[in-house]
Order: structure tokens, then sequence, then C-alpha cells
């Protein structure tokens, strides 16, 4: 690899690049629903898109719990070593 | 002895014990060798009995095969060689001969038929695995293996009493499926879930194994919750009460690795999370699910690892294990990032990997089951995965930012362990169906068809398109969360303390105030015994006379009462 050249991907264009093909292919996912036969077995499966939105939807959930969670139990790192080393 | 099959799980660890006094190109090979042959001796293992034995009134099965459990010894001994591979350039010398104690030992576990087997090789995966946490030589890795026994210890109690139990209700100590009508069959299922990182105790998980060496968490991600997942399948199947416990594991895992910091306590809080989907498997207990949990199991453990190597690799190099001081390392290390990746990939269950055609087979039969609740919480849980582990690991370390960090590549064997086991995990994604013969259950499934790999597509992009709007609430922080091991870590101490000093204080006052009692008994004997003691004195004839003639006045005067 050439270490001291930027890369390929340090490129803001390249990366703009990148994020438009991804929006293109999460586009693609949703429309090839279209043309591809699903077999549904649970009702909501059947609503239009549904791992796509279930998916975002669920992550953006489970995010936010962790981070309500964090402000219940999120200590500084070094909370267990502190008490350790004052105990040594 | 009805055979004279060789033990797989004993000539690993017989093997490994002559390892530590090997040295260059003899060791190398031996390490290399000894699992294969292990693997070897695993598939020579025939249907039914090999050892049994007379033990007080018990009938001991310590050697027997059937489908899963050489598909556990199978795999148990591949990742021995897998790890071993990985681990040539260790510099310690006791933890790849530990690591094989304890890989041997998981074998030594799936291919027990008794209980007491079962619980002596259990046990001796503790002990390796202990020394394994203690190879790194520090001490903080010292505090954790001291926590990580403890609760093994605990577990192991726990499960002692349980078979105790079970063999005294029962008069029987073969190891088959059990119903939760006794006291005994609780203890034993707890003693099993222990080890599977299950609630409450979940937390010595991601306690200790971030704390090994950067090859002794490879090892360690492998064997323990999967002899766990092992036990629970023979022992446990389709206990509901496994699908809840499950389901907490997964989400738990999801939770704490998306606010973790260090890039192997991410990894190891998914070890908790995978195992969940194989404690919701064998909870669901049907066919479909029981195979699903065995292949996902077999699965995990070659993923987990290709991502712990690659975090290995890392930690050797930069020295460096938080993922707020990683960043851009795919600029020098490509292979480890490629490798790294397709690890991530497979834990996430992309088409073409091992994840895929595993773990789809329990969401099936979630499906199959009829259970909406279950099916949508373990989606859910699909696309958490990718989250915590598919994007997050891969993403903080090796891109993000430019931490202008220019590492090296790991040296050459830590290079072919991981390329090894990045072809296993797209291998077993693609040609499948070796995998599935292996399974337990004959499998009437397809993971290939269209709708199924364009609704996980759509999951698992849109997820990912989930993580990059959500990036900045991601950032990593110098932080940790809280997690059960505080109430071993800070409450119990807190309790205890106290309570040690208070007993310290009330032994000191009493051994305090001994001391002065006897003190001042021996004065008082030196008083009168002493040289100078008027009892020790020499006492004069006349006085002695005296009183032998006060002695028969008395007795005169008695005989005429």
């Amino acid at each position: 690899m050439n270490d001291d050249q930027t890369h390929w991907l340090d490129e803001p264009r390249h990366v703009k690049l990148l994020w438009r093909a991804f929006l293109g292919v999460l586009a693609l996912t949703v429309v090839a629903e279209l043309f591809v036969p699903l077999h549904p077995h649970f009702e909501i499966e059947s609503w239009f898109a549904f791992a796509a939105w279930y998916g975002f939807g669920t992550c953006v959930l489970m995010i936010v719990a962790a981070k309500a969670l964090a402000l219940l139990l999120k200590r500084r790192d070094t909370y267990y070593t502190d008490r350790e080393q004052r105990h040594d | 002895m009805t055979d004279l099959a060789l033990h797989p799980g004993l000539v690993l660890i017989v093997g490994a014990l002559a390892l530590p006094w090997l040295r260059g190109a003899v060791r190398s090979a031996a390490i290399i060798a000894l699992p294969l042959l292990a693997l070897v001796l695993v598939w020579q293992l025939a249907d039914g009995v090999m050892w049994q034995a007379q033990f007080l009134d018990y009938t001991l099965t310590p050697l027997q095969g059937d489908k899963l459990s050489r598909l556990f010894a199978t795999i148990f001994a591949l990742m021995a060689v897998g790890g071993g591979l990985f681990a040539l350039s260790q510099k310690s010398r006791i933890e790849v001969p530990a690591a094989y104690v304890y890989a041997g030992s998981a074998i030594g576990v799936a291919l027990a038929g008794d209980l007491v087997t079962l619980f002596v090789f259990w046990e001796l995966m503790m002990v390796g695995s202990t020394v394994v946490l203690w190879s790194r030589g520090n001490a903080q890795s010292y505090k954790a293996s001291l926590r990580y026994l403890m609760i093994h210890l605990l577990g192991g109690v726990v499960l002692f009493a349980g078979i105790t139990g079970h063999a005294v209700q029962t008069g029987s100590v073969e190891f088959t499926r059990m119903a939760l009508d006794s006291p005994a069959h609780w203890l034993i299922l707890i003693g099993f879930l222990v080890n599977a990182g299950a609630p409450p105790l979940s937390a010595w998980l991601p306690d200790a194994y971030p704390e090994a060496s950067w090859s002794g968490t490879v090892f360690l991600s492998a064997f323990t919750t999967k002899a766990a997942v092992y036990a629970l399948i023979r022992g446990f199947p389709g206990t509901e009460l496994l699908i809840w416990v499950g389901l907490f594991m997964v989400f738990y895992g999801i939770v704490y690795a998306l606010l973790e910091n260090d890039m192997r306590r991410i990894l190891a809080y998914s070890i908790v999370n995978q195992v969940g989907f194989m404690v919701v498997g064998i909870g669901i207990g049907t066919e479909m699910a029981l195979n699903g949990a065995a292949a996902h199991a077999f699965a995990h453990i070659i993923y987990k690892a290709l991502l712990l190597m690659s975090a290995g690799s890392v930690l050797l190099i930069t020295n460096r294990r938080k993922c707020s001081e990683l960043g851009g390392l795919f600029h020098s290390m490509p292979l480890t990032t490629l490798c790294g990746t397709i690890g991530a990939l497979s834990i996430s269950a992309f088409p073409l990997t091992s994840g895929f055609v595993s773990k789809s087979l329990v969401t099936q039969a979630a499906v199959d089951g009829h259970m909406l609740a279950v099916w949508l919480l373990l989606t859910a849980a699909s696309a958490g995965v990718f989250l915590h582990a598919g994007i997050k690991f891969p993403w903080f370390v090796f891109f993000q930012k430019d931490s202008g960090l220019r590492p090296a590549e790991p040296p050459a064997s830590m290079r072919w362990a991981m390329i090894f086991f990045s072809v296993l995990c797209i291998g077993l994604g693609i040609w499948y169906e070796p995998l599935y013969a292996l399974l337990p259950y004959a499998v009437d499934y397809t993971p290939y068809t269209g709708a199924h790999v364009l609704t996980q597509l759509q999951l698992l992009l849109f997820s990912g398109l989930a993580f990059f709007i959500m990036l900045r609430y991601l950032k990593r922080t110098l932080t940790i969360t809280l997690d059960s091991d505080w109430v071993w870590r800070r409450l119990l101490p807190a309790l205890l303390v106290p309570l040690a000093r208070l007993t310290t204080a009330t032994l000191a006052a009493l051994r305090h105030g001994a001391q002065r009692a006897a003190a001042s008994l021996l004065s008082l004997v030196h008083r009168h015994h002493g040289p100078q003691g008027r009892i020790a004195g020499t006492w004069p004839t006349g006085g002695m006379a005296l009183w032998v003639l006060v002695l028969l006045l008395g007795y005169l005067l008695l005989y005429y009462v």
C-alpha cells in the first residue's frame, strides 16, 4: 500500500460517490420488491418494504434505547481502575 | 471399554501438556498437528457408546458419538487449529498449551455420554481458560481472571449440586433430555446458563475475555459459551423459558456493544448477543430450531474468532484497544481490514456468508411455529447485529477518522489464520450443504430464495443507513457502561469491606483482651509458682510436721463424730 500518499477513500468526493452508490442500492432493494415474489408468512410482512423500514426503525429505536440506558449507567472508563489503584 | 477408540479431547489435552517443552519448528508443527489429529479422531468416531465404565453405582460413558456430539467436537478441534496457527508467534509459552487443554476439555464435554464426565471436563475448561487469562501476565488480566474464576466456580458448584440431585433421584447419570420438574434440573440448567453468558451473571464474559492477550481472546471466545450451547441442546431442548432468556441476551448484547469503546469488548458483548440467538433456537426446540442453534454455533465460532483475530492483530501491532484511539487502519492493514470485514459481514448474516445460512434456520423455526412476537424480535435483533458488530466494529477500528496510525500487517502466521477463517466464512455461506449434512436432524430448507435474500438485504442495508444517519450519537467516548459485574466489583465489596473491617477490629480486640488475660494469669502463676513464689518455695520439715499433726487431729475428730 502507498503509505504516505492519500488513499482513494480519503478524498471527500469519492466518499460522496460511495454515499450515492449506497443510496442507489438501497432504492434498488426496495424497487426489486415489485419483481420478486416474497411469500409473506405473517400479515405484517406483506406491508410494502417491510424489512427496509422495520430494519431502519428498530435500529433507531435500539440506538435511542442504548443512549437512554447510558444516561443511567455510563461512567468514565477509569471507574474501576481508579478505585483499585487506591486500594493497592 | 467396548472399543479401542482414542479420545480426541484427551489426545489434545495430553499433547498440550508436552507443548511447553518443545522449541522452534517442532513446537510450531506440534501446535498445528495436535488439533488436526484430534479432528481426524473426531471423524473416526462411530455412533453410540465407545468407552464405558462402572463408578460407584453408576455407569459412566466418557466417550460416545452421535451427530450432535461430532458437530461440536469438530468445530472445537477446527477452532483449535485456526487459533493455534494464529498464536504461533505468541511469546507466552503457556498460553497455547492452556488453550489446548481448554479446547480438549470442550471436546470432552461434547463427547461425554454422562453428567459426571461432562462435569469433569466442564471444570477442566475453567482451569484451562483461567490459565489462558493468566498467561497475559499483567495485573489487570490477573484481577479479571480471579473474577472470572469466582463466577465459574459458583456456576460449577450449582451444576454439581444439580447433577448430584439428579443422580440420587433417577439413579442414573446418563446425559439425556431433562424437564424442569425438580430443583436438581433447575440447578443443572442454571449451571449451563452461567457458562452460556445468560443473565444475570452475563457480565463475567465482557469483563474477562477482553483482558486476555491478543491471541488468548480468540481462544476464549469459542469454547465456554458454545459448550454450554451444546449442553443446552442436549439437556433442555424446547424449554420455553430459554426463548425469553435468549431474547434478553440478544438485546443486552446489542445495547451494551453500542455503548462500548473497547474494540474487543464490543465483540465480547456480541458473543452474548449471538449465543442469545442459539438459546432462542433451543427454546423453540423444533428440529429446525435445534439445527439452527447447532449450525449457528458452528458458524459463530469461526466468524467470531476471525473478528477477534483482526482485533488481536490491531492490538498486537498498535498496542491500542479503544475505538476512540483507532481509525483509518485500512491504509496500512488492508488484509486485516478485509478479513475483519468478512467476519463482520458473516456475523451480520449477509447473503454469501456463513451467518446467513445458519441464522436463517432459527428465524425460519420461529416462522414455522407462528411465533410472531419472537420472529419480530429476532428480525429486529438481526438488524441490531449489523449495527453493533457488522458496521460499528470495522467502521471505528479500520475507517472513521484517520488516526494517523500506519501500523504494518501482523506476522505471516496471523495473516494465514485470518485468511483460513475468512475462506471458511465465505465457503460455508456458498457451499452450505456439507454443514447442513453435519446437523443433528435432516434439513429441509433452502436459504437462497429470491425473497429471503432480498428481505435480508433490505433489513441490513437500511440498518446501515440508520447507523450512518445516527453516527454522531454513536461517537465513542471514554466511558464504560455499568453491568451486573458492578454487584461483585463494587456493591459486595462496599458491603463486605466494612464487615471485614469490623471483623478484623473485633478479632483484634478479642486477641488483645485474651493476651492481657493470659499475661495477668501468667504473672499470677509466676507470683505463686515462680522462683520467689510461696508455693514453689522449699518448705521446712517443721511446717510439714505441723500439717501432718493437723491432718491427724482432723482424722481423730472425724472418727468420733
